[in-house]
């Protein structure tokens, strides 16, 4: 086994407990300079607000502690500074460290959103030149920056679609969702205040055509597409698409996580996309964190332009930019104080380096996908035979004879060092495998990744058993999932003192 | 397990057992065992009305929420309290102490409409066969 | 370029196996038509130090040298280059969301972490482990509130946030949810007869803010008992979190709002943030966003998973209590590695600082001729005062002295003409104080 596993692998075997599990009276890891007023009395300043003790059950550690402690937890997670994601519709590309340093300037990191525009320039030069990059990406003629994460952008792009509506006298009732789609479409659909209805799917994964001809009714104000489809096949007939939905006055909203397959390629807008969010966390390299933060910022034709969220960013005569909030036909505010600017310099920074080649990143995150899917094609099913983008979706039909399923072939992966690939999604595929390599893997760790799961599908093959009960190599194994939710344990108590009666 | 003779079943997995014009409904050993470790139910409380056809809850596992469809109309009197704390009971005993709700049905006549024993497992046999064709 | 690890050998021998002639041949699905001929307009491509000085210059563009006064629902607190050090290490910063919990309890360890600290802060039983920021947890608060009651009318203060109300709004109008805005009251607290008369079996929640929007703290007991005593909900959002050092946690609160910007990370001109959602725990089931919770694997060894995934979006699609899919984890972890950094003295004392300067800077302003202490209620580092005169001419005057001047309030709230928010923390120090009310004290003696 470990000559077959030629990757690093993690540190598992250190034990850390929590850190109020090593916190002790009297124990201090972080000190403030003395106080240079006269020292305010709290009771007699918040009388009956006043909170006599410190905050019950803090933790008191010291500086070194905390250090370890957080050390030792980092060193038990996977991350892409380790090794690849082979994880589809998540573009788990490198996270360029330059845009961590610019981020962190003083004179950027410092400034407080309500401070005057005169003083803001150089931050609202930062967003101008955002909003340019990404229109001219998209092919788009506005964009709104708000938005916190792909989610939000979904909402915010059906809540620009709804005002539209609106204020062309009927707001309409439904949005079409192809049945590939993801999770956040249909719920943010339903929080957009529309009922979703399912469209289903062509032999090929696309969008049919035919039946959309059907569905596209007066009541429904838009489709929701995802574009490569979540399959990473590109939606060939999308201007057609565009035409009968704009022919009945309804609008296309694309689903952008995929544009790592699109940029620098072709452009939305040209398309017939009316409205798309994108996902800066995705495509533009910024950081995932463990989950957050992210940005989504929403991009859309002059049609939805007026509904923008407040405040949207004006250049005035002198050059001088300011944030405009007279806007009586926008859709409000989804996040207070603006965009997730942090979130939104390090997309700008990703753009500046790479500038008008970024088209190269696009290629060699197809080529990737392509390459993987050519050589895995015989090893895993592949279910639609139309070309792959960016990413490739295989199914566990063939490793389903021998009683393996998709997800025990994930947990096997990480035996041999990787994080898993996307499973169960899309729907439309039983059993799907969902492999997208970014264009930041090297061919070496593209080869390294074939090599496993050819390896995985011979021992489905020889001892099905070793794949069935994987992971074996980690810290845990196998956590109990359904404990966790049936009797959720979801913050630390400390231990009950010992009650009399015990003793 | 053995699906009761005596029960009635509906295409959504449901089944109802009789006594007087009380019915009891649960979900049928098929559904526990599609759905995996049960985590949670959401059942409707005493008082509540339920429709035909419509759905009155939801169980849950880990991974995945079933909707659970009314296989007749009435008022529910009863909702089975071990399910609070041991939803597990929906997996061990389906069709026995799992069960989610009694109702005063509305419209006896309902129930005579649904399949018997051997039509489910008829039904779930040819549902297993399409599944893997 | 850099980001990319291909030699261009590499990428022929790559495309032989495919079987394809050239990189264009893998993009024949998109018709010819709508294929880019040219490179797109970017600016680029910038080196390294390219990109820096471009950062740079545009950080010179802002307010370096200046020395503020402004909070509302942002603020500056001492932050430890220990939570850098912590949270730019590549294992958390370039981590995935721990679906795949085996090999990502690092993040799922430090987010239990963060979930108990704020249910220490607040008093509350459970907490997420974030949402994106304070005025979306406030929104998701208001909507879980009406998943648990059935209800659909909301009463909400108006010395909540107005970008809070706003946002609440904007939540509001696509989902049938009434929200009806309460007045305050001469001190500046909600005013309790309004609420009373407002309050009636039909509503979901009651939502306040304290220290609220003018910087005053809400008695919250009237109040809880007052709403359930109708059947509804109190929640309350709390925008400064250092608070919670030295005010009472609202215990009687069903949700707290709250936003946790001030542990650990910068106002970065408004974001990123982390809100968070902590509630009693027989609501868990319909609190948003992601939960870890601890449990034990197969050889017994305690590990932590997300759980209660049914109420998310990946499952419920449209039945889910939110379509949130990211939390802030990597903010939440700043603020969970500050907090175990200041510790349980560490946050009492910086309170106390905050507590004690903004009482200085009240005494300081108080001297100047015309300045009257406006909202006679206790109040912890933010409080309101009324000028003789414009806000903004007072404001405009004082940056010439390189001080960013209070929140003008009378842009949010007409009747509030002549008043300003003021904003002191640990960071600000004594002569920066002293310095503001002689520029303030020279403003007011300008000629009209």
């Amino acid at each position: 086994m470990t000559d077959k596993i030629k990757k690093a692998t993690r540190h598992t075997n250190q034990n850390e407990g929590l850190i109020f599990e090593k916190s002790l009276p009297g124990k201090r890891a972080f000190e403030l300079p003395p106080l240079d007023v006269p020292a305010a009395d709290p009771a007699k300043a918040l009388g009956a607000h006043h909170r006599k003790e410190g905050v019950e059950g803090f933790p008191e550690v010291s500086e070194i502690e905390v250090i370890r402690h957080f050390t030792r937890l980092s060193t038990w997670n996977y991350a892409i500074d380790l090794g690849m994601y082979p994880l589809g519709s998540c573009t788990m590309k490198y996270n360029p460290r330059v845009n961590e340093f610019v981020a962190r300037l003083e004179g950027l990191a410092t400034e407080h959103p309500y401070q005057p525009n005169e003083l803001s320039q150089g931050c609202l030069k930062i967003l101008q030149l955002l909003e340019k990059c990404l229109l001219e990406i998209t092919g788009m003629d506005a964009v709104t920056l708000q938005p916190a994460a792909g989610a939000q952008g979904e909402l915010v792009g059906l809540l620009l679609i709804r005002a539209h509506h609106t204020k062309n006298g009927n707001p309409r009732k439904k949005v079409l969702i192809p049945d590939s789609a993801h999770g956040t479409n249909p719920a943010t659909a339903v929080i957009a205040g529309y009922e979703v209805e399912n469209i289903k799917s062509e032999s090929h994964g696309q969008v049919d055509v035919a039946k959309l001809r059907d569905q596209v009714t007066p009541d429904v104000a838009a489709l929701m597409v995802t574009n490569p489809s979540t399959l990473g096949i590109f939606e060939q007939r999308i201007p057609e698409i565009a035409d009968i939905l704009h022919s009945k006055g309804a609008l296309l909203y694309m689903d952008g996580a995929n544009m790592n397959a699109l940029t620098g390629i072709t452009r939305p807008g040209d398309l017939g996309v009316d409205v798309m969010h994108l996902n800066l966390h995705k495509t533009f390299s910024t950081p995932h964190g463990g989950g957050g933060p992210g940005a989504g910022p929403v991009a859309m034709k002059k049609i939805l332009e007026p509904y923008r969220p407040i405040p949207i960013l004006l250049e005035k005569e002198n050059g001088r930019l300011v944030r405009e909030f007279n806007r009586p036909d926008s859709i409000g505010k989804v996040k207070a104080f603006g965009g997730n600017f942090g979130v939104l310099v390090r997309a700008l920074a990703y753009i500046l380096a790479y500038g008008p080649g970024v088209r190269q990143a696009t290629e060699d995150a197809v080529l990737n996908a392509n390459y993987i899917r050519k050589r895995l094609e015989g090893t895993f099913d592949l279910p639609y035979s139309l070309p792959s983008m960016h990413e490739v979706v295989f199914s566990d039909a063939l490793q389903k004879k021998n009683g393996v399923n998709t997800m025990d072939i994930a947990k096997r992966l990480i035996d041999y060092g990787f994080h898993p690939y996307t499973t169960a999604f899309p729907l439309i595929v039983p059993g799907a495998l969902m492999i997208e390599p970014t264009e930041s893997e090297s061919r070496e760790e593209c080869d390294l990744f074939i090599d496993a799961m050819r390896s995985i599908a011979e021992e489905v093959a020889q001892t099905p058993e070793l794949v069935k009960t994987a992971p074996h190599t980690t810290r845990v194994r196998r956590l109990d999932e359904t404990a966790a939710a049936r009797k959720p344990i979801l913050r630390w108590k400390p231990a009950e003192p010992r009650s009399k009666a015990a003793d | 397990m053995a699906y009761p003779t005596n029960y009635r079943y509906t295409k959504e997995h449901e089944w109802v057992s009789l006594q007087g014009d009380i019915a009891t409904i649960g979900i049928t050993d098929y559904a526990q065992h599609e759905l995996g470790d049960v985590v949670f139910a959401e059942v409707p409380k005493a008082g509540a009305k339920i429709e035909a056809g419509k759905t009155f809850g939801t169980v849950e596992s880990v991974k995945a929420v079933s909707d659970i469809y009314a296989p007749a109309s009435g008022e529910v009197t009863e909702a089975n309290a071990l399910l609070q704390n041991t939803p597990e009971k929906i997996n061990a005993d389906p069709h026995g102490e799992g069960w989610l709700i009694k109702i005063k049905l509305s419209n006896p006549a309902e129930v005579g409409s649904l399949m018997d024993a051997a039509a489910y497992e008829a039904y779930i046999a040819s549902q297993a066969k399409e599944a893997s064709a | 370029m850099r980001y990319l690890p291909k030699s261009p050998a590499e990428r022929q021998e790559m495309l032989a196996t495919i079987g394809a002639a050239t990189i264009d041949d893998l993009f024949a699905s998109i018709p010819q038509r709508y294929r880019l001929r040219e490179a797109l307009k970017l600016p680029g491509p910038f080196s390294e130090s390219e990109v820096i000085d471009f950062f740079k210059a545009r950080a010179a563009e802002n307010s370096l040298g200046h020395t503020s006064f402004l909070g509302a629902g942002v603020y500056n607190h001492l932050r430890s280059v220990v939570t850098d050090a912590i949270i730019q290490r590549g294992e958390f910063l370039t981590s995935y969301t721990p679906y795949q919990a085996e090999i990502t309890q690092g993040t799922l360890q430090a987010i239990f972490e963060f979930q108990t600290l704020m249910c220490q802060l607040t008093g509350q039983e459970v907490a997420n482990a974030s949402m994106y920021d304070g005025s979306t947890a406030a929104t998701e608060a208001v909507l879980m509130a009406e998943r648990v009651t059935g209800r659909s009318r909301v009463l909400v203060a108006r010395s909540v946030h107005p970008e809070y109300r706003e946002v609440l709004n904007t939540y509001a109008r696509n989902s049938g949810l009434l929200v009806e805005e309460l007045p305050y009251a001469a001190n500046g607290t909600l005013d309790h007869q309004a609420l009373h008369a407002a309050l009636k079996n039909d509503v979901a929640a009651v939502l306040v803010q304290s220290p609220n929007f003018f910087g005053v703290l809400e008695p919250l007991a009237p109040l809880a008992v007052m709403a359930h005593g109708h059947g509804a909900l109190l929640a309350v959002a709390i925008t400064e979190a250092v608070s919670l050092g030295l005010v009472s946690p609202p215990v009687e609160a069903d949700i707290v709002a709250m936003e946790a910007q001030s542990f650990g990370l910068a106002p970065s001109y408004g974001g990123p943030f982390a809100g968070v959602v902590a509630a009693k725990e027989k609501f868990v089931r319909q609190m948003p966003g992601r939960l870890a919770g601890q449990t034990v694997d197969a050889a017994g060894n305690r590990g932590f998973v997300l759980t209660l995934a049914t109420r998310e979006q990946h499952i419920r699609r449209e039945k889910a209590t939110s379509n949130i899919c990211t939390n802030q984890a990597l903010c939440a972890l700043a603020a969970t590695v500050h907090l175990t950094l200041l510790g349980k003295e560490g946050l009492r004392e910086m309170a106390q600082q905050n507590l004690s300067k903004a009482q200085f800077a009240l005494a300081e302003l108080e001297k100047v001729p015309g300045v009257r202490r406006a909202f006679d209620a206790p109040f912890f580092n933010e409080f309101t005062v009324e000028l003789p005169r414009s806000v903004k001419l007072v404001n405009a005057y004082l940056l010439r002295d390189k001080i960013v001047g209070p929140f003008v309030l009378g842009q949010l709230y007409p009747e509030l003409t002549k008043h300003a928010l003021v904003c002191v923390t640990e960071t600000t120090p004594r002569s920066e104080i002293e310095r503001f009310a002689a520029s303030l004290r020279r403003a007011l003696e300008q000629p009209l």
